[in-house]
């Protein structure tokens, strides 16, 4: 193929999902020259599995995306179609919201968002080659031939690097939903000494909604309460309930799970036809009826793809199984007995990207300037993809212009958690986000992601001035509200009544409003009624008082914690360390450091098989000044 | 992992040398911590000057018991070794003593130093020079390398299988906790409520304090010094176990071990912790004056870290008697002459002749003589260091009992939390404490259990 030089930029984006539109926005954004290039741009953000966004953790995950300045938030504002805040009977750690996503809006709006930024170009294109020269990255060529150049380049190909479907016994090459697959760049990537794993994901059949009875399930409205994502997002803009969009519950029986005993020996996951590792956590529904045997039955969650579609996503029915074996299971589930097939479910495998070779920025260790994020590292997941999108392109803009990179630490948001994991403990399958994986959730929590990035999102230019400023204005009247309600005091008089009412016990003396609202039962609204701040607070601010007066205790215990790890978390480790020369390191510790590198001490105490002496001995060595490197 | 500067406290004084034993708090905290130990008159121990000595007692944090009567140095950085605020309380010496005091500042927040860490810290504040670095990280390794060793032969098989089936109830309860919130809209999985949480809590609260009350005794933990009681049969030995086992009431118990047929029991001597070999065997054999297994003896000699060697004064030495004499030559053993009430058979000049200038202790179990003697030069012995190895022993026995006390805290706090109504997922951050600390205890922080274990106990999907 002739080349010919299509373009200079500052920062190259392959690939349009949703690490690839927010790292080619935010490094827009930054100022910095960018091109999106990817196989299909009618696929911009495109959901090719479930038409949902956040959950559990991903939901605090889009609101950190969002305080940080990425699209996501924003985007899903703008084209839910039922939103849920989750986890409300439970503490304030843990809530979560989940929106079901119009699918198609979704991705034409981000496709509008990316069009009308500035300093960036989006094109079509397939890349079959990166351009390297003195181990720093230089920029791409496509199939036809174009060469663009750049300083940095974010590879985020997700399950189109080197994708198969199966199907039953069927297996061919393919990108999601039948696109093109990228497979020459695999190939450089091969070539260049990129070590891979092969993963493996899988979606569910799609139905007409006319085709289910509805009768034989149960209805999931959205919620009646406003809740956005994004913190730019107004109350006066939610979506009335009326017209937010249901979902509906069913349920498999023995029948369902009989035929898939019938197909086992169809079953690809059984026969080996997939050898890419699968996620525990997104299992397959032979998977799940084998695993858990003793199981009756599994939830079904039939969700809307889009307002402008018939078609019903099949949530809880994620498969591989032979065309007319999923036919057969599908009816033999009820409500669904009359159910019209319209896309087959399939299996999914892909390369992925080792994720140790990266650095806490998302640069390669071994090529200059080039970024990789999303399924490319080894995750799962719409929002794990978009956050890590956004941060690689916020490094590639810093890169550029000579600035430090941008690592959030595991106690300041849950992107720093996955990152964090991602490089220094690696994955051995595609990695989800779970509450569970950051040990100061309390801190984390999706109603202070504001509080905790927005500053972080100001300094590298992705928040406007006008939304900094309210930002702040929230921030001094939460601080002034709390200082407040620790000068008035409630007296037994004013709350005879109200503690009756609770069924509580009479105050003896007067007592701190701050003190008073500890109570579990007394709500800030409660406190407000006695004492009415100068100016009312609005609805989230009244909500960080409440969080921060109640569980004080805890927030301040997992505080310590994080100030304990203060300083190691603070000490870096020079670059390109030689360990060997480390005496008295653990033979295994030298082995694990010198195949992680981790960047601080802090960093180096998570890798597996570094015991605490072996940290000892490195920050005395570290500390002592003098160290011998090795040339990379 | 280990903590960076947090307060760390430890024994700072060689075992067996002196009659001081001194416990060295460094850190931020030091001070605080000191106070919640300390009482003597109206100041307290921050209003203190600098480098100042003061007289007082110590008592337990939680108890109240009071331990020792002590001078403290106060010390504040940075003009210390470790450029931190230091505490120094100086005990009356004697390992038991020291001990005591050591954990009651654990209990009072501080954390059990790392080997050499009060050196990392000098260096790391900048106290050490630079050349001297490549020293400090020489006595790391060499610490814990020797400390290891010893916190995993210290752990007995059946106290880890006990706390490892605490930690996996524990786990069970983390990970349904964990679903609950992972997985919020599963209908399949039952809610976990504080009532259910609140029993699971106080399950493994009521496990932890059976261990903790054996501990405090020292039932369980192995902190003794291995001692074998040998000689012929009938010569004595189960008279002077029993002694021992009488005048110490508090410490017997019989710990069998899962892959062995020796039995040991632990008394408490003074203050000096003993693990009696194979009790057993000598129970045993004491009737059947027919034969002693020498092989079993010789079993008991090589666990050993003191033997008494008992001879019968009613009786003339035979070949056995030199064989032990013999195994036992290159231990650190006590020649102990019983039945001094009866009739003198044996021959001393022989015994003395093949003993040169080792002592021999007279005593009558039955008529109660010498016992005493005994019990002098065994805590002769275990302070004058011949058996200072014994220490590292000590520390790591008092590592696990205060790693266990922080699991049985946080639990505790579980508790108080789901009295004050806060929610499920909030006291399961102290929950989660508990189940890393007992993971400290017996070396199984294995990576991402909690979520394998979510994933093998429930049926999960997107």
């Amino acid at each position: 193929m002739e080349r010919y030089e299509a373009g200079n930029y500052d920062v190259i984006v392959v690939g349009g999902g949703h690490a690839g539109v927010e790292a080619s926005l935010a490094s827009a954004r930054m100022g910095e020259k960018t091109l999106l290039i990817t196989i299909n741009i009618d696929k911009i953000s495109f959901m090719p599995c479930n038409p949902s966004i956040g959950g559990s953790a991903k939901g605090i995950v889009v609101r950190e995306i969002d305080a940080l300045g990425g699209e996501m938030g924003r985007n899903i504002d703008k084209t839910y179609i039922q939103m849920r805040l989750l986890n409300t009977a439970k503490g304030p750690a843990v809530r979560a919201l989940r929106a079901q996503a119009d699918k198609e809006s979704y991705s034409t709006e981000m496709k509008k968002t990316i069009e009308e930024t500035e300093n960036l170009d989006l094109k079509q294109g397939i890349i079959d080659e990166l351009i390297i020269e003195d181990g720093k990255i230089e920029g791409v060529v496509s199939n036809t031939g174009a060469v663009y150049r750049a300083n940095s380049v974010v590879l985020t190909t997700g399950t189109s690097a080197r994708g198969e479907i199966i199907i039953g016994e069927l297996k061919y090459s393919s990108g999601p939903e039948n696109t093109l697959p990228s497979v020459k760049l695999q190939e450089n990537l091969d070539e260049l000494g990129f070590e891979m794993a092969r993963f493996t994901t899988s979606t569910p059949p799609r139905i007409h909604k006319d085709s289910i009875d509805y009768s034989q399930t149960e209805e999931q409205p959205g919620d009646k309460e406003p809740n956005h994502f994004s913190f730019e997002t107004a109350d006066e803009d939610y979506l009335p309930l009326e017209e937010q969009y249901s979902c509906w519950l069913t349920h498999t029986n023995l029948d369902t799970h009989q035929s898939i005993y019938d197909n086992l020996d169809r079953t690809p996951t059984f026969t080996g036809i997939i050898d890419g590792v699968g996620a525990r956590y997104c299992p397959s529904i032979e998977d799940k009826v084998v695993r858990f045997a003793d199981r009756n039955r599994h939830q079904i969650f039939l969700e809307p793809e889009s307002a402008n579609t018939s078609e019903m996503y099949v949530q809880g029915l994620n498969t591989s199984l032979p065309e007319e074996v999923q036919i057969e299971v599908l009816q033999s589930v009820r409500g669904l007995e009359n159910a019209r097939m319209m896309r087959t479910g399939y299996s999914i495998e892909y390369d992925v990207i080792k994720p140790y070779q990266l650095q806490l920025n998302l640069e390669s260790k071994h090529v200059e300037g080039l970024f990789t994020a999303g399924q490319t590292n080894g995750t799962s997941g719409y929002e794990e993809a978009a956050a890590q999108g956004l941060v690689a392109g916020i490094n590639a803009a810093l890169k550029n212009k000579g600035k430090e990179p941008f690592v959030m630490k595991r106690n300041e948001s849950y992107i720093g958690v996955m990152i964090d994991d991602l490089v220094t403990k690696g994955t051995i399958e595609p990695y989800r986000l779970l509450t569970s994986r950051a040990e100061y959730r309390l801190l984390l929590r999706h109603d202070n992601a504001d509080l905790r990035l927005t500053d972080f999102g100001y300094e590298l230019g992705l928040i406007s001035e006008e939304r900094y400023a309210e930002f702040n204005k929230k921030k001094e009247q939460i601080d002034a509200e709390l200082e407040r309600l620790k000068t008035v005091r409630i007296t037994p008089n004013q709350v005879v009544d109200y503690l009756e009412e609770k069924g509580e016990n009479q105050l003896k003396d007067g007592i701190l409003a701050y003190d008073f609202l500890r109570r579990p039962y007394v709500s800030y609204e409660d406190v407000e009624a006695i004492y009415p701040p100068e100016e009312e607070l609005t609805k989230a601010g009244k909500e960080q008082v409440d969080i921060h007066i109640k569980y004080e205790g805890y927030i301040n215990k997992s505080q310590r914690q994080v100030d304990k790890v203060k300083r190691m978390e603070n000490k870096k480790i020079p670059k390109n360390l030689d360990y060997t020369e480390v005496n008295g390191l653990a033979t295994e510790a030298v082995d694990r450091l010198s195949l992680i590198e981790p960047e601080t001490i802090a960093q180096a105490s998570r890798v597996s098989g570094v015991n605490p002496a072996d940290i000892a001995i490195l920050s005395v060595y570290v500390e002592q000044g003098s160290y011998d490197t090795i040339e990379k | 992992m280990a903590i960076d500067f947090d307060t760390i406290a430890a024994i700072s004084t060689p075992p067996g040398e002196g009659g001081i034993g001194i416990v060295r708090l460094s850190g931020a905290e030091a001070l605080p911590i000191a106070e919640k130990v300390y009482k003597m008159g109206k100041k307290s121990l921050s209003a203190q000057a600098s480098h100042t000595i003061h007289y007082g007692n110590i008592f337990h944090p939680q108890t109240g018991d009071k331990i020792d009567e002590v001078l403290v140095t106060v010390m504040r950085e940075p003009t210390t070794y470790t450029r931190e605020d230091i505490v120094e309380i100086n005990t009356h010496g004697g390992i038991h003593v020291t001990n005591k005091v050591l954990q009651a500042v654990l209990s009072a927040g501080a954390r059990l130093a790392e080997p050499g860490e009060f050196t990392k810290r000098a260096f790391l504040n900048g106290r050490i020079d630079l050349s001297q670095a490549e020293a400090v990280m020489d006595v790391i390794r060499a610490k814990t390398d020797r400390a290891m060793h010893n916190a995993i032969s210290q752990l007995d098989g059946n106290l880890s299988e006990l706390i490892r089936e605490i930690r996996q109830e524990i786990l069970e309860t983390l990970a349904h906790v964990e679903v609950n919130i992972d997985y919020p809209e599963y209908d399949e999985v039952e809610q976990m409520t504080t009532q259910i949480l609140k029993e699971k809590t106080q399950e493994a609260k009521a496990h932890l304090e059976q261990i903790l009350e054996t501990a405090q005794q020292g039932k369980i933990l192995r902190d003794g010094l291995a001692t074998a009681i040998i000689g012929r049969p009938n010569v004595g030995k189960s008279s002077l176990l029993n002694a021992f086992v009488r005048s110490d009431k508090a410490i017997v118990t019989n710990i069998a071990g899962t892959t062995r047929d020796i039995v040991e029991e632990y008394v408490n001597v003074k203050g000096v912790p003993l693990k009696l070999i194979d009790t057993a065997g000598i129970r045993e054999t004491e009737d059947e004056v027919e034969r002693i297994g020498v092989s079993r003896s010789r079993k008991a000699i090589d666990e050993a870290e003191l033997v008494l060697l008992i001879f019968d004064q009613n009786q003339k030495l035979i070949e056995e008697d030199f064989e032990l004499l013999d195994l036992t030559a290159d231990k650190e053993r006590l020649i102990i002459l019983n039945k001094i009430d009866l009739e003198q058979k044996l021959d001393l000049n022989k015994l003395k002749e093949k003993l040169g200038d080792e002592a021999i202790i007279s005593i009558s179990v039955t008529e109660e003589k010498g016992i005493q003697e005994i019990e002098n030069q065994i805590v002769d012995l275990f302070f004058t260091g011949q058996t200072g190895e014994k220490d590292a022993t000590y520390i790591s026995n008092i590592r696990h009992i205060s790693l266990l006390e922080g699991a049985h805290q946080a639990l505790e706090e579980v508790l108080e939390g789901i009295e004050l109504g806060m929610p499920v997922d909030l006291v399961q951050i102290d929950l989660t404490r508990a189940w890393n600390k007992l993971g400290e205890v017996t070396g199984d922080a294995v990576q991402d259990e909690l979520i394998t274990q979510l994933f093998s106990q429930f049926c999960l999907g997107k």
